[in-house]
């Protein structure tokens, strides 16, 4: 099995993105695509129908973590030392959330990412993301 | 003679307090869906995040997920900015919680930035946090918020967020 379907399992494997609806469209070394179709369930502001922005930044940290975990240089498992999410525009209602997060940098203990939300206008992100998290497995 | 005025029946001013509450968080899909709910006393709100597994982000140890936790944290910055803002209105009765039943519900602040530290995993069970409001301006908001489970002393994730503030009163005619 190759890298991108063990992480398709991984991905699947933790219960909060499969409930949420996530799926991993893409990974190569360092660089995740994934999604979140939109669910009546994560709105945010009733009035609107805007999804909230928590459920955005489940899937901009679920992203990033796979993207620190297809580096060629991360041995393991990671985990989130902090996340900044900027919200540029509120998500278009009955849309689709795309994250890429690309994990940039990594040292022997830690990943640096950075990542983009945006919906189907790709013209201006949704959010932005930068953070920084751990690197497992090296003995 | 005596021209204080009586102090409302404690009853009353509960109901009044936990009706605005309810109306604020239950509105809201998102909080529903995760479970979050709000303890009061007084004006001090605790956001309580029972344990689920749909949780789960870390299976194998397993961990609440880290996409979780930032959402509860920011739930609980939110509603806690909102509230401190409104407490005013709710206390002298401009805010009329009937109303919100019909679906108007008083506009929520909008996150700018929110920037979380992890601090631990999250433990699977029940997650308690309380926002402070460190500036609550005509136009911009800034709040800290703090995560924890066994122990206060032991924050879990802690964030900070800076919020722009919806319109208030005349204001909302745009």
């Amino acid at each position: 099995m190759d890298k991108t379907s063990i992480a398709k399992h991984f991905i699947t494997a933790i219960p909060h993105a499969r409930e949420l609806g996530m799926s991993l469209d893409s990974l190569s070394e360092g660089i995740a695509v994934m999604s979140m179709p939109y669910d009546e369930r994560f709105i945010g502001d009733p009035e609107t129908g805007v999804i909230h922005g928590g459920a955005v930044s489940a899937l901009l940290d679920t992203c990033c973590g796979a993207a620190v975990m297809s580096h060629p240089r991360s041995p393991g498992g990671t985990a989130t030392i902090d996340l900044r999410i900027d919200y540029m525009r509120a998500a278009t209602p009955g849309q689709a959330i795309r994250a890429r997060a690309e994990c940039y940098h990594v040292t022997r203990n830690v990943a640096f990412v950075r990542a983009t939300a945006t919906d189907d206008d790709d013209s201006l992100p949704v959010a932005t993301a930068a953070g920084s998290f751990t690197v497992e497995g090296l003995k | 003679m005596n021209t204080r005025k009586r102090p409302e029946p404690v009853q009353v001013v509960k109901q009044r307090r936990d009706a605005a509450l309810k109306a604020l968080v239950h509105g809201v899909p998102y909080i529903q869906f995760l479970g979050v709910e709000f303890d009061r006393r007084g004006d001090e709100l605790t956001a309580v995040l029972p344990f689920a597994d749909k949780l789960i982000g870390n299976p194998i140890l397993p961990a609440i997920h880290g996409g979780v936790t930032a959402a509860f944290l920011e739930i609980t910055a939110v509603i806690c900015l909102s509230w401190a803002t409104l407490w005013e209105e709710i206390e002298t009765g401009a805010f009329d919680p009937e109303n919100l039943v019909g679906g108007k519900m008083p506009r929520l602040p909008k996150t700018v930035s929110f920037t979380v530290d992890y601090l631990r995993s999250g433990l699977p069970r029940d997650a308690y946090a309380r926002a402070q409001v460190n500036r609550s301006g005509r136009r911009y908001a800034s709040v800290h918020v703090e995560a924890w489970q066994d122990n206060r002393e032991r924050p879990f994730a802690q964030a900070t967020g800076h919020f722009l503030m919806p319109k208030r009163g005349l204001e909302s005619e745009e």
